[in-house]
């Protein structure tokens, strides 16, 4: 165990205290936040920001608020926004050059954010996107700042959405390594707490200033069936046995073909998903082309001009487009990263317009 | 190379912008600081046209000579338009270089048969010289060079220097089919650049005189913007063509040329 390991647990309410730590040192904090008609994550400021008490049905396509029968904080199976949002942000600028003289992104004066409430779907999220743009030899300097200057507060998982299949993707619901202070919202009868462990030396530095208690017996039981009950709703799964083989095999599978009948190529999927990571550069200048600017702008394999080269793009239809994104996230990235593009967060279920089932193409182009 | 950073560009400046052919043109450029920028045959940098946008070109001038860095562009579109109207001492952005150079140490002691399909003499061009700076660890070094119409012809002006190292054969065909000088497959690396098409008939002829895969590079192209491999653009299959190309073997790359809109 790392020597500064912590565990203990603290009153619901006193995570308001914690909220005034982060907000003491600077940080600004991200979490869940009721907007419209979701849940999604923005900038919070106190417990009272906090869509207690409410939760989210999922499905293919579907997206309702459900309220929960109790008044838990983090209730809520996942939020309709990632956290790739600050980490890797939709727009960004690169740099302007003025006369011939380059001035780039300053990084002091890029935000120290708190994410509050990542679940471990999320967490291995992030640590997929560091392996794109933290890799040597290119390092992706801006995102590495904001990534050093995160603070990460996890949460054990309550509930499983019917769109969830982290269990077949092996990310969770545990939250195992990747945060500095991992949280467990146990709700009883009478009580309602949070179960704290540390995972960092910064995380242990907040620890020591929260009112916390040494856990009694029955705290770790009900922790671990927590995450047992959540472990048992998954509501999807996926067999990822030669899943790369299966996939680089199945590139003239008849079934791209229905697909195709149903994909609009909106790219909601791609803009949903975690770890997602493609952009493309904006240039634009002035008329004089004396000052020009570039902005990194999120983009999608979806996209008309995606593979546009020679004037025309190489993934022309909408088959080989939905082909080509279902086949990087859960086959090539093996070969391109070690590891799954997909954490089983289920948002491209939900998100898809036209309710496209990731899980149900895959079985069915590897049939 | 000479921004730490390789998503900002450095400044150049044009030394010479010279017409090739009615839609070629070869930018000569020094970087600002002066301190060269070593790089492999085969690699390329992008290239940018301020406000208007970047292109990944090729590098078609001698390694030797880092300082005289050349880029040997086609006019197609906004970026190299606007390139093509660079005048001496204006400045460019340059990121790079970027990517797999042709295998020149790997090839030593063999002979080397060098297929280029109009502007792919560009790339070419790069290794040609660096294979002449070295002619002696090589055997045979045959070049076909071909291109559509005597206009589309360009480097004209080299193969004098060429000829008097290695064997030259330019054929002007609209539909160039591979000649029978297809050397020995035993001890020859070959290396093309081209359109896919011409590339892909190539192959085909090569492995009919039995050359293998694992002797054939090529040179690959898709749509590049970061060129550090976090953009995706350039994906095919799993490679990324900025970072595991633009220059592969074809026994890696046979699965995958088979594949339609891949």
């Amino acid at each position: 165990m790392e020597e500064y390991h912590k565990v203990g647990k603290f009153l619901a309410k006193d995570l308001n205290v914690l909220f005034s730590l982060l907000h003491n040192k600077g940080y600004t904090l991200i979490g869940p936040k009721l907007d419209g008609k979701c849940i999604t994550y923005d900038e919070i400021r106190t417990l009272s920001d906090l869509p207690q008490g409410w939760s989210d049905f999922q499905e293919k396509g579907t997206y309702r608020l459900q309220k929960r029968e109790d008044n838990a904080y983090f209730g809520y199976n996942i939020g309709s926004r990632s956290f790739k949002h600050f980490l890797f942000p939709p727009r960004e600028k690169i740099f302007t050059i003025e006369n011939g003289h380059v001035q780039t992104l300053s990084l002091g004066s890029l935000p120290k954010l708190a994410l509050i409430g990542v679940r471990s779907c999320e967490l291995h999220a992030i640590q997929i996107q560091d392996k794109v743009f933290m890799s040597e030899p290119y390092i992706d300097v801006n995102y590495q700042q904001r990534r050093k200057n995160a603070l990460i507060v996890s949460l054990n998982c309550h509930t499983a959405a019917k769109t969830c299949f982290c269990v077949s993707m092996n990310t969770g619901p545990e939250v195992s390594k990747g945060y500095d202070l991992n949280l467990s919202e146990i709700l009883t009868d009478t009580e309602h707490y949070f179960i704290c462990e540390t995972g960092s030396e910064k995380g242990s530095a907040l620890f020591d200033h929260l009112p916390t208690e040494k856990l009694e017996a029955n705290d770790h039981e009900r922790k671990q069936n927590m995450i047992e009950h959540t472990a048992q709703q998954m509501g999807r799964q996926l067999d990822t046995t030669d899943i790369k083989e299966k996939l680089y095999n199945a590139h003239n599978h008849p079934h791209w073909n229905d697909v195709a009948q149903r994909c609009l190529n909106c790219s909601n999927c791609a803009l949903a998903c975690p770890t997602c990571f493609c952009s493309r550069d904006e240039d634009v200048s002035d008329l004089s082309q004396q000052t020009s600017v570039r902005t990194k702008v999120w983009d999608t394999c979806f996209s008309q001009d995606y593979s546009l080269v020679h004037g025309a793009s190489v993934r022309e239809s909408s088959k080989s487009r939905y082909r080509q994104w279902l086949t990087h996230k859960l086959g090539s990235w093996h070969d391109q990263f070690d590891t799954s593009g997909c954490v089983g967060c289920g948002r491209c279920i939900t998100w898809c317009p036209v309710g496209i089932d990731i899980t149900e193409e895959f079985k069915e182009v590897t049939s | 190379m000479t921004s730490n950073n390789a998503l900002i560009p450095s400044i150049y400046h044009v030394k010479d912008n010279k017409k090739e052919s009615h839609d070629v043109y070869t930018l000569t450029l020094t970087p600002t600081d002066n301190k060269p920028v070593s790089f492999k045959p085969g690699q390329f940098n992008m290239l940018y046209a301020f406000g208007v946008g970047e292109s990944a070109i090729s590098i078609s001038s001698n390694p030797h000579n880092p300082l005289h860095l050349q880029h040997t562009i086609r006019r197609v579109g906004s970026v190299t338009h606007n390139l093509e109207r660079l005048k001496v001492g204006d400045p460019v952005g340059v990121r790079g270089p970027f990517g797999t150079g042709w295998p020149l140490e790997a090839s030593k002691g063999k002979s080397i048969l060098i297929m280029g399909g109009g502007i792919g003499i560009a790339p070419l061009r790069s290794l040609i010289y660096a294979l002449i700076e070295r002619r002696q660890d090589y055997l045979d070094i045959d070049v076909v060079y071909s291109a559509r119409k005597m206009g589309d012809l360009i480097f004209q002006d080299d193969f004098a220097a060429w000829q008097s190292q290695i064997n030259l054969q330019v054929i002007i065909d609209h539909a160039p089919i591979i000649p029978d000088i297809i050397a020995d497959p035993k001890d020859t690396v070959v290396m093309m650049c081209g359109p896919e098409a011409m590339m892909r008939f190539c192959y085909y002829a090569l492995k009919e005189n039995n050359f293998l895969p694992e002797q054939i590079y090529l040179t690959l192209e898709r749509n590049m913007q970061c060129a550090v491999g976090q953009c995706g653009h350039c994906q095919w299959g799993p490679f990324f063509i900025c970072k595991d190309g633009p220059v592969m073997d074809f026994k890696t790359i046979a699965p995958y040329f088979a594949k339609y809109e891949l």
